[in-house]
């Protein structure tokens, strides 16, 4: 056998374990449900939740608090499904929280509190504006 | 008015450059397939004649596009989207490559300079080389074109000289059609940057260069010359692989001085999808070089060239097309092109496949074993490391391409990127890193020196010897008791050492001979800057207040923010970090103004100073002189003291910009030889809302009485008759006063001057003070003449606060000193090569 089949074999080798780990190491967009069965049989995953804030009929965001010395906060999310569930970040709340339209929490349950690792704020006027903000 | 000459000209120019473009590739494309001589040359010149039309409308195009930016037509959607009235000079320019149509007009502009370049210089390779960059060019300048095609609904292109009424569904416009807005949007905040001037030209040069490789190589195969083009390829790699490498690193830079994620690599999509191309790039770099010298892995390095090109469309197509969605935070949005993208992307490569396919028998292949004692069995090794260095970013970067594919052919896939991109990427790009750090370190032994197995051992002995003896110093002085670092350190020291001695053996002999080892010295060195920066980035202000959010989370969380309010220090991490207030910046002076230092005006880019304004020991405005100001920025100033000497002084930024998003804030880094102290503003008080102020306490003082407000010393100073309120005289028959009260703060002295209005002899106004940094609002309520006192109302509340998170990056230099000397090892390659010819 050539040097050069060697290597070619553990190239494939390196490559299809990159793959799998890729597979192994990738995280998933779930419901709040999928992720709370994941919690209670003992998946400590990260996972991906994609959601939009909970908001009153005036379009007003409701059950949002910040901790008294405002370095974290909480807030409901509603799933695809319209599930609620309290989620808890533990940073200061980013500026722009309030306008984003859909937030993507990263995170797992921690008992009945989802606990985010990270926040995807996902604000479609960031970049393209939607409405002339004209002053006539 | 409408300016409707300046856009119709551009769009001209665009349809202009896109026909002589799609004329050019057909003219090259008769030039290279005809025999006949004088034919040949007809073909030639008006294949020339074409692109160099092409490059003047390009050029015509970004004069155009410029013009409607830097006059502020607003009556342009790209002007009104990426410009503003009040926007800083340099920064029209980065308006210019915000909005993605300006983005491709960059690349093709670069690509039409590189072009003109070939013509002139490339004579043999002229007919074919130019035939491939024509039609590169003719895909790209669709992109732009903005033409609908009667008859089908199919529109190809988005034109940058779109009317604001035609690309936005306003019902404004339905009422008044010729309606043109005051004001544009404004640039993205982020992007007000100088690095954001520099850093796309430089990136899309490295795009535009990667096209010259390639374009040879398809000439080669085209031409079955299949080994003559690597000669012509082999500077343009070289200056591809300096370009890119420095566009990444500027980005990379940006990212750290004004992103605030707190670093300069984040692994998000859009920095991989160049990162990948770049290090196959770095690849085919070395293989072109070994193919030059001993004949070996022509193929591998025909397919690397290729991979470059076809990665540089992929990772156009991640971006631009919204294909990546909810996985990167900064991917541009759709503009509805992602089938143009998609079939640039699938055009070249299913091209260039064929060609090679088709090709392969006749590509000529040594059979010849290589030896483990050669340099070209080293090099190869390294290459293919760097291949599967950039195919483990690829594969999980892809995943939303994935889902995609499955959902077309109805599977439903809901797999994402991994949830710590950061952990993930930098756990396997480590190793990687290290595996190639130590390959080419014993790479260029064999480089320089044909050794054999008795000669290599002696060799290597005096820089193993070394590279431990300084690798142990490292480890004990610098504590680093990681074994992951420790092998990073390792093979860090190892290539540095290695290419130290190279560069003493080869610059003896001939200096000019010495880029290589100089841009090794500096991969070296970049490595070790990002371990000790990134590894050992420590929290300066981590939260020891004792403070909990609530019973149920318990301590396991790091507080990783601090809460700091105005003029109270706080010890941590060996710091006593203090907030000392909000600042300004003037637009025409270097400097920062205090907000307690200037009275607002009506116009809001403008305030008046009611003091002299000193900063750091320099005057910088007398009492009574109008500021410009940026009015959507604050900073914050915070001192970093240890014991009595001040280590830092920072002005973290937060820009408030309603149209973009809301408040984006920006770090700011204080730089030291051996580490940075870098600052960003988590959260600060709503400025929006009115704050909620304690009960009025009413107190009765005489003049030259003391008094306590909000826990603040006071004294009421003067009552005097003032006959004019903000620049309004008042009437005869008004009286009003103004108490001058002054407070002690714990760094400055404040003066609250609170008024007492009767009007007409009846009705009375009173106009109350806020001191904003110390939470205090004093009004005069009341007056009586027969006892010589006065009865002021005192409102206090919480103090100013702002929340931050401090870190120290050590060692970064290193990072920055390896970028030059990478960056000098490659221009002396380069010149030498360019010179070969």
């Amino acid at each position: 056998m050539k040097k050069t089949h060697i290597v070619a074999i553990l190239v494939i080798a390196a490559a299809i374990a990159i793959i799998v780990s890729t597979a192994g190491d990738a995280s998933t967009y779930v419901t709040f449900d999928q992720a709370f069965q994941m919690a209670a049989v003992g998946n400590k995953n990260s996972i991906h939740v994609v959601g939009d804030l909970k908001k009153d009929a005036q379009g007003q965001i409701v059950n949002l608090e910040n901790s008294p010395d405002n370095l974290s906060f909480s807030f409901v999310l509603l799933d695809e499904n319209k599930k609620e569930q309290k989620v808890y970040y533990n940073e200061p709340m980013p500026p722009d929280f309030t306008r984003s339209e859909k937030v993507v929490v990263i995170g797992s349950y921690r008992g009945d509190l989802f606990v985010a690792d990270k926040i995807l704020l996902k604000c479609p006027s960031k970049y393209q504006e939607q409405k002339l903000n004209a002053k006539v | 008015m409408f300016h409707y000459f300046i856009g119709n000209l551009g769009h001209l120019f665009v349809i202009a450059s896109f026909v002589t473009a799609l004329v050019t590739t057909f003219c090259y494309w008769r030039a290279t397939n005809t025999r006949d001589l004088s034919l040949h040359q007809y073909w030639i010149l008006n294949g020339r004649t074409g692109f160099i039309l092409h490059s003047v409308f390009v050029l015509g195009i970004v004069i155009a596009l410029f013009t409607i930016i830097y006059e502020h037509y607003f009556e342009y959607h790209y002007a009104y989207a990426h410009s503003s009235l009040h926007l800083p000079g340099q920064y029209m320019i980065s308006c210019f490559w915000e909005g993605q149509e300006g983005s491709f007009l960059l690349w093709m502009f670069w690509q039409a300079v590189l072009g003109v370049v070939l013509i002139f210089t490339q004579r043999t390779w002229e007919a074919p080389v130019m035939t491939i960059f024509a039609l590169v060019q003719t895909f790209i300048a669709s992109m732009i074109l903005g033409v609908v095609i009667p008859g089908l609904v199919l529109k190809i292109g988005s034109s940058p000289f779109i009317l604001l009424r035609d690309a936005m569904s306003d019902p404004i416009f339905s009422i008044q059609p010729n309606f043109i807005p005051k004001d544009g949007n404004g640039l993205n905040p982020l992007l007000q940057n100088y690095w954001m001037v520099i850093h796309p030209p430089t990136l899309f040069l490295g795009f535009a260069l990667t096209l010259v490789p390639f374009a040879f190589c398809m000439a080669g195969l085209w031409q079955k010359k299949y080994t003559e083009w690597i000669k012509p390829a082999l500077p343009w790699t070289l200056l591809g692989g300096a370009v890119l490498g420095l566009g990444i690193l500027m980005g990379g830079y940006w990212a750290y001085e004004t992103l605030s994620f707190g670093g300069y690599w984040n692994w998000d999509p859009v920095e991989n999808a160049v990162y990948v191309p770049w290090l196959i790039l770095i690849a085919s770099l070395h293989t072109l070089i070994t193919y030059k010298n001993s004949k070996t892995a022509l193929r591998f390095s025909i397919i690397l060239v290729i991979s470059v090109f076809i990665l540089i469309l992929y990772s156009t197509f991640l971006t631009r097309s919204g294909i990546l969605g909810d996985a990167s935070v900064h991917s541009f949005t759709d503009l509805g092109l992602s089938g143009q993208l998609l079939v640039y992307l699938l055009f070249f490569t299913f091209a260039a496949a064929a060609l090679v396919i088709l090709r392969w028998k006749e590509i000529p292949a040594t059979d010849k074993e290589i030896s483990t004692y050669s340099r070209e069995f080293w090099i190869f090794i390294g290459a293919t490391t760097l291949c599967l260095m950039g195919f483990q970013v690829l594969v999980p970067t892809s995943i939303p391409v994935y889902n995609k594919i499955l959902e077309i052919v109805g599977l439903h896939s809901n797999m994402a990127p991994p949830a710590n991109q950061i952990e993930f990427y930098s756990r396997f790009q480590l190793w990687f890193a290290v595996a190639v750090a130590l390959l080419s370190g014993t790479g260029q032994f064999f480089w320089w020196t044909r050794i054999g197995k008795e000669k290599l051992k002696h060799e290597l002995l005096a820089p193993f010897l070394l590279t431990l003896i300084v690798w142990a110093v490292i480890i004990v002085v610098a504590r680093v008791t990681s074994p992951v670092y420790m092998a990073m350190v390792l093979a860090g020291v190892y290539i540095i050492v290695s290419n130290v001695k190279v560069l003493v053996m080869v610059g003896r002999a001939n200096p000019k001979l010495s880029g290589g080892a100089i841009a090794h010295i500096g991969v070296g060195m970049v490595l070790i800057g990002i371990l000790f920066s990134s590894g050992y980035s420590r929290v300066v202000s981590l939260n020891n207040t004792g403070l909990l959010y609530n019973g149920e989370m318990g301590t396991e969380f790091n507080r990783d923010n601090l809460l700091l309010f105005i003029n109270e220090p706080r010890n941590m991490a060996g710091y006593e970090i203090e907030f000392l207030g909000e600042r300004l910046e003037p637009r025409h002076k270097t400097g920062f103004v205090k907000r307690t230092e200037v009275d607002v005006t009506d116009d809001q880019y403008k305030v008046v100073a009611n003091r002299d304004i000193i900063f750091r020991g320099k005057k910088l405005y007398d009492a009574k002189d109008t500021i410009e100001i940026y009015p959507e920025n604050t900073f914050y100033e915070i001192q970093l003291r240890q014991g009595e000497k001040v280590a830092a002084t920072l002005f973290p930024r937060i820009q408030y910009n309603p149209s973009m998003g809301g408040i984006l804030p920006s770090p700011d880094i204080s730089r030291g030889i051996t580490r940075d102290l870098y600052t960003h503003v988590s959260s600060s008080m709503n400025r929006e809302s009115e704050p909620t102020w304690g009960d009025t306490e009413e107190v009765r003082v005489k003049i030259g009485q003391q008094f306590f407000v909000n826990d603040y010393v006071a004294v009421l100073e003067k009552v005097e008759r003032i006959h004019e309120i903000r620049g309004l005289a008042l009437e005869n028959n008004d009286v009003a006063v103004q108490a001058n009260i002054r407070i002690e703060g714990e760094h400055d002295t404040y003066l609250a001057k609170p008024m007492f209005v009767i009007k007409d002899q009846k009705e009375v106004g009173r106009i109350a003070y806020e001191v904003g940094e110390l939470g205090v609002k004093i009004t005069l309520l009341n007056i009586h003449p027969d006892t010589n006192e006065f009865t002021l109302g005192l409102n206090g509340r919480q103090k100013d606060w702002v929340i931050i998170k401090a870190m120290e990056k050590p060692y970064i230099n290193v990072l920055w000193i390896g970028t030059g000397l990478l960056m000098v090892g490659f221009t002396m390659a380069m010149r030498r090569r360019f010179k070969e010819d």
